[in-house]
């Protein structure tokens, strides 16, 4: 299964790289766009300096952090983003008749490179966030940051089984999935407290984008010192146990369009 | 004019898209200022507009965001352009700058009245530090409209010079620079009255103050009076000069057009 992943892997990037300017435009342009975001967040602390008692630099790891996450989910789980086209089309019916896992197809042969830019800009803003956000960075520091990329790239999974999931339902209207990743995503930029309790109760509880992001930081800023801050991220795992279960629930509801 | 109406109808058609693209817009609006809010709480004294103008700009800028955002809506530009079938289009006894202009324009505009009244009547009737204000004056109300719409056509003209460039690349990608360019230095991420301070200055003078920055910031009276006509006369101004450009590289790229297959 590891072996085929590594075929299809090399496959995608072949096929990319056969049109070397266009994949070089996307990716510059992704760089480009997410640079803007991180402008944005500069510019305001020029003015500013603190946001709820955080400075820039903390502010730009939870930016790098949640940049980095989304920009994994886009790689490698782009199948489910632009999964009402493959029921559209009927991609989607060949993968049911092959002998390997339905998720395992649709990440295993959608793979986009050029999302790569805005891992690429979350790396120049660790570069410099890092090194200038005065933490001291002992060994569970950085399991703690480490976490907070993969889970997070989790929970940005989870919400984009969730967008695939509706479209076995309907294909009209998906749009306000967007808030929630797309949105997740932009919104990360600051530590997600910043926008009132509430929100912050919604992202805890509901869709736990919080759990990745702002909670560790604090441990990261040494606001809190108990270690289970450290294990916060792993909390939020659980938010694939609903987004599996709503995927089988659209996955039998499933007629195929007959194309 | 036919071509509108054929555009405009075919955007009526996705109703349920619509509401989705209004409620995702509005919970947009209200996390941004949100975000604002926290960073006035911070401190007061270096926000540099009244909060309710900022909250004026942000609805704005969401109900009318169709009009306004320098992103192409005309992917079926570029489409006609790398699969070839742009040679059709230059059979039609019509100027294809003009063909590509209007068609955008009605492009936004349907996609605008489908999402721009629910958007505002929400923003009108939300409670207080989100509520939108009514502008100042019928005057200021006046220029905000002239406004918007000149923002409309220089984003326009500014889209065809992004479409142009698909001649050379054969890539949809290959403006993205610039659309990004822009879009930030409009203020389409953060106000302008945001930046730093001899940067704000030169961004007001270039084409890219003359977008969505100038409507947005007349329609709350953060600009005013003379400021305000100033600015409408440099919009004009720049739209002028975008469409002369435009036209030019038009003529030029047209010579050495080549159709992909048929």
């Amino acid at each position: 299964m590891v072996r085929l992943y590594l075929k299809y892997f090399a496959i995608n990037i072949k096929s990319q790289m056969q049109y070397k300017t266009a994949f070089f435009l996307h990716l510059f342009g992704r760089i480009m766009l997410s640079f803007a975001t991180v402008a944005g967040v500069w510019f305001m602390f020029l003015r500013f300096n603190r946001v709820e008692g955080f400075t820039l630099n903390q502010v730009l790891l939870c930016t790098a952090v949640t940049m980095m996450s989304y920009s994994i989910t886009e790689v490698f789980a782009r199948g489910f983003d632009i999964f009402p086209r493959l029921l559209g089309n009927g991609e989607f019916d060949r993968y049911l008749v092959r002998p390997r896992g339905v998720i395992y197809q649709v990440i295993a042969t959608h793979m986009e490179f050029g999302r790569l830019g805005v891992f690429i800009q979350a790396v120049i803003v660790f570069c410099y966030a890092i090194p200038n956000s005065g933490i001291v960075w002992s060994p569970d520091k950085i399991l703690t940051l480490f976490l907070m990329i993969i889970c997070g790239a989790a929970v940005f999974s989870g919400l984009y089984i969730i967008f695939a999931s509706f479209s076995f339902f309907t294909v009209e209207g998906l749009e306000f999935m967007n808030i929630l990743t797309h949105g997740g995503k932009e919104f990360g930029r600051y530590p997600y407290a910043i926008y009132g309790e509430g929100i912050l109760k919604f992202l805890t509880f509901i869709i736990p984008l919080a759990l990745f992001q702002y909670y560790p930081l604090l441990y990261l800023i040494e606001r809190e010192s108990s270690p289970l801050y450290i294990l916060t991220p792993l909390l939020s795992m659980f938010f694939l146990v609903p987004c599996y279960v709503f995927w089988k629930i659209g996955l039998r509801h499933y007629k195929s369009t007959g194309s | 004019m036919a071509l509108f109406r054929i555009r405009f109808s075919a955007g009526l058609q996705y109703r349920a898209a619509a509401i989705a693209g209004i409620s995702t817009q509005f919970a947009w609006g209200f996390m941004e200022i949100l975000a604002f809010m926290a960073f006035y709480r911070s401190n007061p004294a270096a926000f540099p507009m009244e909060f309710s103008h900022l909250v004026s700009y942000i609805w704005v800028q969401q109900a009318f965001l169709a009009l306004i955002m320098p992103w192409g809506v005309g992917g079926k530009v570029v489409e006609t352009i790398v699969n070839g079938n742009i040679s059709y289009e230059l059979a039609r006894p019509m100027s294809l700058y003009n063909r590509w202009f209007f068609e955008t324009i009605a492009d936004r505009v349907s996609r605008f009245i489908l999402r721009c009244a629910p958007i505002l009547i929400v923003a009108l009737v939300v409670p207080e530090p989100f509520r939108m204000t009514l502008p100042p004056s019928l005057p200021q109300l006046g220029m905000f409209a002239a406004a918007i719409l000149l923002t409309l056509c220089v984003v326009t003209a500014f889209c065809i010079l992004d479409y142009i460039s698909v001649f050379y690349t054969m890539s949809r990608f290959s403006g993205t620079i610039f659309v990004i360019t822009a879009d930030f230095f409009a203020g389409g991420y953060i106000p302008l009255p945001f930046f730093p301070e001899p940067l704000r200055k030169v961004v007001e003078l270039s084409p890219f103050g003359a977008m969505q920055n100038l409507p947005l910031r007349i329609y709350s009276g953060d600009i005013a009076g003379m400021h305000a006509v100033r600015g409408i006369a440099l919009q004009i101004f720049w739209l002028a000069v975008m469409v002369i450009i435009g036209k030019m590289l038009m003529k030029y790229s047209l010579k050495r057009v080549v159709a992909q297959g048929g």
